[in-house]
């Protein structure tokens, strides 16, 4: 803790240990997510994602090649191939088999079994296998094999690809994803431009009613938008906007503007005075002591406020749903999509997670990038 | 056109529109109505300077009054009214209507529970780790992958845990964890949280309390960085142990932070809408307030009954609205 004067190292292996294990409770929910997202259906219905990171053991039950395609070589009758591409699973190693559900170790890899007139079955550790009869295979369906392998881990991008680029409309996020990129940038652009003219306003110059209109952005600050859903799809209904991007993007212009005065009003006021001053005496109007000096200098404070805004706009569900998404489905966003594949495809978890994890490796990027502008915002955006 | 482009295209006309509206209104504001010459020029100058503020002002407040002080009065007005008898003033009726249904005594108590439950654990916890992480020096790397879930959006957050809960049958190999770990640690029987009534509202508030928690510890680790050195030093100089310095120092120093902490959350806790929404949709009694008033406006069409649900979270959130107000106005004097 404090290591000024008898610092204890008990203490201080407890506190190391607690953050370990604080960190990791936070981080293995969405751990699992990912790792889920990269796991093919059967891998994630199985088995859970904490046990696919080291070498399984499963239990397979695959089936010989047909008997159609046997070849006659030196006398016998045979049939050859490897199990585990036959079987569609994952590569591995077996360590034993049998042929009856009964009894699914009777032979460990590399063994002969003897099946009687149905002939020698040879199975290797790797899979491969020989089929042979002195007599010619006949039925419709091969030999029914249960092994026991350890497969290694195995990840792929299949989901990815899937989920991205499917044509059916119930899951496709490709669109959905372009879809919400176009609802997120216009967004947070245009608020940010008229948030930066009235903080200056409210900041620098001074005109009768000033406090009262601080006061009255910050009492706006938290005005649920809940209120404003009825009223203004009304308002939107009725001058025509309609439901679609231009209303989302009015909505979300309308929604941050108090975030964004607030926190560049604050972020402003701190500006050295005397620079202002110096402009103001040196003749330069208002406008471009703004755009020259002002939006040079705020630069901190607008980052922070974008990110806010950018990140609120793409993690949102609610305004979407009221001003954006028509009956058509086709202006539809990311989140509103993982809410259908949530209600439609609740069990498939492999396109739930990827769905989902394609729609957080935005914010997260970003998150990661400039969490220095992020934390900055925060510090000044909680009102004191 | 394609949504793409026609993006691209509102960029473009609403920030080359916002720029030209600042810069054109200040021309015609300098040089054609209060020109700075002739006779007249200093009266025009004081003239210019005193409409000049209301020119910058304009677009914000024009956009927040109609997008965020307009529905307030409107939904008041909406909540008094009946849309089946074309919008006719029914009085009170919408909020009698809504307090006899159990639905919403239901979201109302849970709501009550979610108040109680997540701003003061997301504080604890954001407190805690605040703490901890001060002088260690991996602490920055741990402090943002605690921080990390507030970029993640709810409906994402909601799917991250619905797995953590997930239950497969009894027998099967668990792929939620916290089931995986209930039977490790002897549980007989797979657990379908969120399915049992009463607790399950927790494991939806444990959902909230994992993204605000990385808030509470960022402003409150600002908090604890800017308690004086000289304080810290005196108390270890009078022998203080490390929690009394925590609790007897450093807690009442932050005490304002820690209480803006609180308030910002309870904030979002009275708007949670999507993490109900996505999980439960209110089933197995964990409506709240925020998702029963969609349910209303959007599912049942019942705007009266809607907007008296949005003005029972209006009037929740009012206490903290007048109380930020005052301190603002406290701070500009």
């Amino acid at each position: 803790m404090d290591n000024i004067a008898g610092q204890k190292s008990s203490l201080t292996w407890a506190v190391h240990i607690s953050v370990v294990v604080l960190v990791v409770l936070w981080l293995l929910p969405t751990v699992g997510l990912l790792v889920s997202s990269f796991r093919s259906a059967d891998q994630i219905a199985t088995t859970g994602w904490w046990k696919s990171l080291f070498p399984q053991e499963q239990n397979l039950v695959i089936r010989t090649e047909r008997p159609d395609a046997q070849e006659f070589i030196d006398g016998v009758y045979v049939l050859e191939g490897n199990l585990f591409e036959l079987g569609d699973a994952a590569d591995g190693v077996v360590s034993v088999w049998g042929t009856s559900s009964r009894e699914i170790d009777a032979y460990s890899a590399g063994e002969t079994a003897d099946l009687g007139d149905k002939g020698l079955l040879t199975i290797q550790a790797n899979g491969d296998y020989r089929f042979e009869n002195q007599s010619e295979f006949s039925g419709s369906r091969g030999q029914r094999v249960f092994m026991t392998a350890v497969s290694p881990p195995s990840f792929s991008l299949d989901n990815y690809r899937n989920v991205l680029f499917s044509n059916s409309s119930s899951s496709s996020m490709g669109k959905a994803f372009i879809n919400t990129l176009t609802v997120s940038i216009p967004a947070t652009i245009i608020p940010i431009l008229i948030a930066a003219f009235a903080a200056y306003a409210l900041a620098w110059m001074d005109f009768p009613g000033r406090a009262l209109l601080v006061a009255f952005v910050v009492g706006l600050l938290v005005v649920p938008l809940q209120l404003a859903l009825i009223p203004l799809l009304k308002l939107h209904l009725g001058v025509g906007i309609g439901k679609g991007y231009l209303g989302v993007w009015l909505a979300h212009t309308g929604f941050g503007l108090p975030l964004a005065i607030y926190l560049l009003r604050n972020y402003m006021v701190g500006l050295p005075k005397d620079i202002i001053e110096n402009a103001r005496v040196d003749g330069a109007t208002e406008f471009q002591i703004f755009v020259k000096i002002i939006l040079p200098l705020s630069f901190p404070a607008l980052a922070s406020f974008a990110i806010f805004q950018f990140l609120w706009t793409w993690n949102d569900l609610l305004v979407a749903l009221v001003f954006l998404i028509d009956s058509s489905g086709d202006t539809t966003v990311m989140t509103r999509q993982i809410i259908e594949l949530l209600g439609s495809k609740g069990g498939n978890w492999e396109i739930l997670a990827t769905a989902a994890f394609i729609s957080i490796t935005v914010p997260l990027i970003v998150f990661f990038a400039m969490q220095k502008y992020l934390v900055r915002g925060l510090l000044a955006g909680s009102v004191k | 056109m394609h949504p793409a482009i026609q993006g691209l295209v509102t960029i473009i006309f609403g920030v080359g529109g916002c720029v030209g509206y600042f810069y054109f209104s200040n021309i015609v504001l300098d040089k054609v109505l209060f020109p700075a010459r002739g006779v007249h020029a200093g009266r025009n100058i004081n003239r210019a300077n005193l409409v000049r503020p209301w020119l910058f002002l304009f677009p914000a407040l024009a956009a927040l009054s109609l997008y965020l002080a307009y529905p307030v009065v409107e939904t008041l007005r909406l909540s008094l009214t009946d849309r089946k008898l074309d919008g006719a003033f029914v009085g009170f009726a919408n909020y009698s209507q809504m307090f006899s249904e159990e639905k919403f005594w239901e979201a109302l108590s849970n709501n009550f529970l979610w108040l109680l439950v997540v701003p003061a654990m997301s504080t604890i916890f954001g407190l805690l780790v605040a703490q901890l992480t001060d002088r260690i020096k991996w602490g920055a790397l741990a402090k943002s992958l605690i921080f990390m879930p507030m970029a993640i959006s709810m409906v994402g957050a909601s799917v991250i845990w619905k797995l953590v809960y997930d239950a497969r049958p009894e027998g099967a190999d668990q792929i939620g964890i916290l089931n995986a770990v209930y039977i490790f640690f002897g549980g007989d029987t797979p657990q379908t949280w969120l399915t049992m009534p009463f607790w399950n509202n927790f494991f939806l508030m444990a959902v909230l309390i994992w993204i605000q928690t990385g808030f509470a510890m960022v402003i409150l680790s600002a908090a604890l960085r800017g308690v004086p050195e000289e304080t810290v030093e005196a108390a270890i100089v009078d022998g203080a142990n490390p929690f009394q310095i925590f609790f007897k120092i450093k807690m009442p120093q932050i005490m304002t932070t820690v209480v803006v902490v609180w308030t910002t959350i309870t904030i979002t806790v009275l708007k949670v809408f999507d993490i109900v929404f996505a999980m439960t949709n209110g089933q197995w009694e964990t409506q709240v307030l925020a998702n029963y008033m969609y349910d209303k406006l959007f599912r049942a069409s019942d705007w009266g009954v809607g907007s008296a649900a949005a003005m029972i979270i209006m009037l929740m959130v009012s206490p903290i609205l007048v109380w930020n107000v005052r301190n603002a106005r406290k701070e500009m004097r």
